[in-house]
């Protein structure tokens, strides 16, 4: 799925819109643990997450994330944005919730890029 | 005679659009597909092109076509596209017999058309639904700025796939030679990292660096990414957790490599219950940063192949991971440890 076409389905505002947009996803993860993130997820994702700080663009990049989407119309702090920029990693906002916004995509057909948890 | 038994082609399996794309597709095709995006069309269109006016004799525009051995021509009024005149606009001229009448009596009028600042993935799918071999190319005001063709599109694709290529190739080949360039008994490469406590914003770039470094020596982009999980979350430790921060270091061996930590305190009693999932000493700010979750350990153990803790109450700590790398050389192949169970989409 197309960045462009996620953020028309999240109704975001692209946050950095000097980046590059013209990317695919190919699924997507919700998290606020960024241990989690890097537990469980597989490369070329969109991030939705409640955290704003430099941090989640590191752990992006670490864990090969392409974009990051923060929900309930959340900012980034200025060095957020500037290391994603730096970086070349999409920031959107979007006004809704974490829930909501993962039904969107999940329903526009974007599959889970969360990995299971191995049972014991 | 009964026809010679072949397996039916592609296209007549699946019709003209072709059998559907697989994951597995997708990812062979990942890098063109890109660039289909990121180029513009401006920058793969042919920019000097023959134009025709309204008023100009259809034998002449002939002569045109046939010198330059093309198929069509736009035609231009004050530098505005105000159609195009095609081989077939010319045979409906012939049949009249009347090669001296105005091109802009016979031309199509309403072109199709591309803008130059779209990307070619535009320009594609005009092609395709149009069913067309060449398009005039626009600007924002509606000037004429160039024509684009199917072979335009491939040259541009090449052309850039090959500048990709050299760039990260003529670094990565500089890299991935250090070891068979340099002859000693036993070659490592130490990358020393100093890491501040409490250092947030920087947080994560000694990791990103590293993760660039491994993939310009050459290592396997799975090994890649479980060495620059391990780091980081060792590098986030140091940050979090210690008096003083400390120092992130990575020795690549051909055969191996070996991330360590160490810091001067404040060390820790039990080097066993921080592997276990979810015990965690953060404070509430550490958590609210996405850190904390007591997964750290547990992350980096499941990203290595061997994994030691020291630490001592007051001293401080020290951490060993390392990945081994079969073949004897950086990256290549993986040892059967894998990070991400199988794909689940």
């Amino acid at each position: 799925m197309h960045l462009k076409d996620i953020i028309e389905l999240v109704d975001g505002t692209p946050l950095n819109p000097e980046v590059d947009m013209n990317i695919k996803i190919r699924g997507g993860c919700g998290a606020d643990l960024m241990s989690d993130v890097l537990a469980s997820i597989q490369p070329k994702a969109v991030l939705l997450t409640g955290l704003t700080n430099p941090q989640v663009v590191r752990t992006s990049q670490i864990a090969e994330i392409r974009a990051i989407i923060f929900v309930r119309g959340k900012q980034p702090q200025a060095e957020t944005l500037k290391i994603a920029t730096q970086e070349n990693m999409p920031l959107i906002t979007s006004p809704f919730g974490m829930f909501e916004l993962c039904g969107r995509l999940h329903r526009a057909g974007l599959p889970s890029f969360e990995s299971h948890v191995p049972t014991e | 005679m009964c026809p010679p038994n072949r397996t039916p082609t592609e296209q007549e399996v699946h019709g003209r659009r072709g059998r559907p794309i697989t994951d597995h597709d997708a990812n062979e095709i990942n890098r063109v597909e890109e660039l289909a995006y990121d180029l513009k069309v401006r920058e793969v269109m042919t920019a000097d092109v023959r134009t025709a006016n309204p008023e100009m004799p259809l034998s002449k525009v002939l002569d045109i076509l046939r010198t330059n051995r093309i198929s069509g021509l736009p035609v231009v009024e004050d530098d505005k596209l105000v159609g195009v005149l095609s081989l077939e606009d010319i045979v409906r001229a012939l049949q009249k017999n009347d090669l001296s009448a105005p091109t802009g009596q016979y031309m199509t009028r309403e072109a199709v058309t591309v803008a130059s600042y779209e990307s070619i993935v535009e320009a594609i799918r005009t092609f395709t639904e149009r069913q067309l071999g060449r398009l005039p190319v626009i600007d924002e005001n509606q000037n004429l700025v160039g024509m684009i063709t199917k072979g335009d599109i491939t040259r541009g694709i090449l052309v850039a796939l090959q500048k990709d290529y050299k760039i990260e190739e003529v670094r990565r080949y500089r890299a991935s030679h250090l070891f068979e360039d340099i002859i000693s008994d036993r070659t490592t490469l130490v990358l020393r990292y100093t890491i501040k406590a409490g250092d947030f914003t920087q947080g994560g770039q000694a990791s990103s660096y590293i993760k660039r470094a491994l993939l310009r020596l050459g290592a396997d982009p799975q090994i890649t990414r479980r060495c620059s999980i391990a780091v980081y979350e060792a590098e986030m430790n140091l940050i979090i957790h210690t008096t003083n921060g400390g120092i992130l270091k990575l020795e690549v061996e051909p055969h191996r490599i070996t991330m360590s930590t160490s810091d001067d305190g404040p060390g820790m009693a039990d080097t066993e219950i921080v592997f276990q999932p979810g015990y965690s000493t953060a404070t509430e700010h550490v958590r609210e940063m996405g850190f904390g979750a007591g997964m750290g350990l547990v992350n980096m153990k499941r990203c290595v192949d061997e994994i030691k803790l020291e630490s001592a109450v007051g001293k401080g700590s020290k951490l060993v991971m390392r990945i081994f790398i079969p073949d004897q050389t950086v990256g290549v192949s993986r040892n059967g440890k894998n990070d991400e169970p199988s794909t689940n989409h």
